[in-house]
């Protein structure tokens, strides 16, 4: 019996000691192997952020106005390209008009990549169901301008088509002519500068869409009432592919590599702490 | 004058913003639509900058054959073939910047982010300790959320998704409001010494 104990505290050891090089391998088999299977999970919606979202966006009656601001870059594409597809296939489906803009300069192409895509596959115009603004600089304080007049801020769109030419702007002329402000934010400028600034200095109900790793910031606004709902990482994606009924959505595929990538991580946490008790226990540093 | 000048500036630029915000009425409007859109335009003027900087500072390594120079030749020509194709062909759609951006630049910049994963993994398993009872806490805090952040939480037991809308929503909120009013109050605070004055380190020096 103690000699099993023995080999039992050198095997925990040796990988207390591990290479890190065998983890990276691990996790990135962990990864690879559910997305080459094709290995789905299923992904049950509980009473989430991402389902107030949903909610919210679905009781929007037709032809209403929503601002969808793309405030992030390729870095974090992974987790917000799919909730920008998710939001806008639920949008335009609804025939609400979507106008896209960017506090992040790449997040202008993005937003042209998903809004573009989505609306050729439902049949939806340009500049009569969606229009891109574009990027500008200048975070919190282009918006609190935008909520005096949005045409002094974008006189043209992405694309240099004259603001007063675009028939869907007809009405649009400062914040407060939205029935919904929808930000994906993958930091600062994001989610705080739209509820200060457009949600509690304007009145307009914002919801949003963030990173894994921000999403536990926002929860504040969200019990305050400051934002409607809100998608947190991808699995906040997913919930909303679920909810929206998109079939083979990229987040609820991402669901089974990263369900396997936690355990990996967790089981690799466990291996570590067994490994400092053992240590500890023979009188180690640990 | 030197001093004089930019806190003066400070002062009545501060105030007007300030004004902005509780008094919605010309000639207060005017002034503060216009100043949004001049810091706009500086902020503009600063993107030009910190390009006018990058390549500085690249050219500069190759030229005196610093650290990892080797690697500037790739920002440089990265960012000049960016700039140039963007110049003669427009950054509108379906034009070869936003091919690039869409082939090139999308895919590095995701991998680079998801490298992150990687190093979670190897950081959490050597410095993730159960050393005491708080750690201890903070571990079991951490596997609910990674395990209710997935389908297999709900595989597992299906409390799980429960015990971290939970966990989110009562101790994360408590503990993110209390940063949140420490931040605000900071920013308020610091926003006032420097309308007034008394913070004058963004004027550079020691004054």
């Amino acid at each position: 019996m103690a000699s099993i104990l023995e080999k039992l505290e050198k095997i925990l050891e040796k990988l207390g000691n591990m290479d890190r090089r065998i983890i990276f391998i691990l996790i990135a088999l962990s990864v690879i192997i559910p997305l080459t299977l094709n290995l789905i999970f299923p992904n049950p919606v509980g009473a989430e952020p991402s389902r107030d979202m949903y909610e919210y966006v679905d009781a929007l009656p037709s032809g209403s106005d929503v601002l969808l601001s793309f405030d992030y870059d390729p870095s974090t594409m992974p987790e917000l390209q799919p909730m920008a597809i998710a939001l806008v296939t639920h949008l335009m489906r609804k025939d609400i008009n979507v106008v896209g803009m960017a506090l992040w300069p790449q997040g202008a192409s993005l937003g042209q990549e998903v809004m573009s895509s989505v609306a050729d596959s439902l049949g939806k115009v340009q500049y009569e169901d969606w229009c891109n603004l574009g990027y500008k600089t200048g975070g919190g304080i282009m918006i609190v301008r935008l909520g005096s007049s949005m045409n002094a801020v974008f006189p043209t769109d992405r694309d240099n088509l004259s603001w007063d030419e675009i028939p869907m702007l007809e009405y649009i002329s400062d914040l407060t002519s939205f029935d919904l402000i929808i930000t994906l934010s993958a930091g600062d400028p994001g989610i705080p500068a739209w509820v200060m600034m457009a949600g509690d200095r304007f009145g307009v109900p914002v919801g949003g869409g963030c990173t894994a790793v921000s999403a536990p910031q926002f929860y504040a606004y969200l019990q305050t009432g400051q934002m409607v709902g809100m998608l947190g990482g991808l699995k906040g994606a997913a919930d909303y592919e679920t909810l929206v009924g998109i079939q083979d959505g990229q987040a609820v595929k991402g669901m089974a590599p990263q369900s396997i990538a936690h355990l990996v991580i967790m089981s690799f946490i466990i291996i570590g702490n067994l490994a400092y008790f053992t240590q500890k226990k023979k009188g180690g540093r640990g | 004058m030197r001093l004089i000048l930019p806190l003066s500036i400070t002062f009545v630029t501060g105030m007007i913003m300030v004004l902005h915000f509780f008094v919605p009425h010309q000639p207060i409007k005017f002034l503060g639509d216009n100043l949004q859109e001049w810091y706009m335009i500086v902020a503009s003027a600063a993107i030009f900058l910190g390009a006018l900087n990058l390549m500085h500072v690249h050219f500069r390594k190759i030229k005196l054959k610093l650290k990892n120079w080797k690697y500037s030749p790739v920002t440089i020509i990265g960012f000049m073939l960016m700039f140039v194709t963007g110049l003669i062909y427009g950054v509108t759609a379906a034009r070869p910047f936003d091919f690039m951006f869409m082939n090139m630049v999308a895919p590095m910049g995701a991998t680079m982010f998801s490298l992150l994963a990687f190093f979670v993994a190897s950081a959490a398993f050597r410095a993730f300790r159960a050393s005491n009872w708080r750690a201890t806490l903070l571990l079991t805090s951490a596997f609910i959320v990674m395990l209710g952040q997935v389908p297999i939480g709900a595989m597992i037991w299906d409390k799980i998704p429960l015990a971290k809308v939970w966990l989110m929503s009562i101790p994360n909120t408590a503990g993110q409001r209390a940063v949140m009013i420490g931040a605000a109050m900071g920013v308020v605070s610091t926003s006032l010494r420097m309308i007034f004055g008394i913070e004058r380190s963004y004027l550079g020096g020691t004054d």
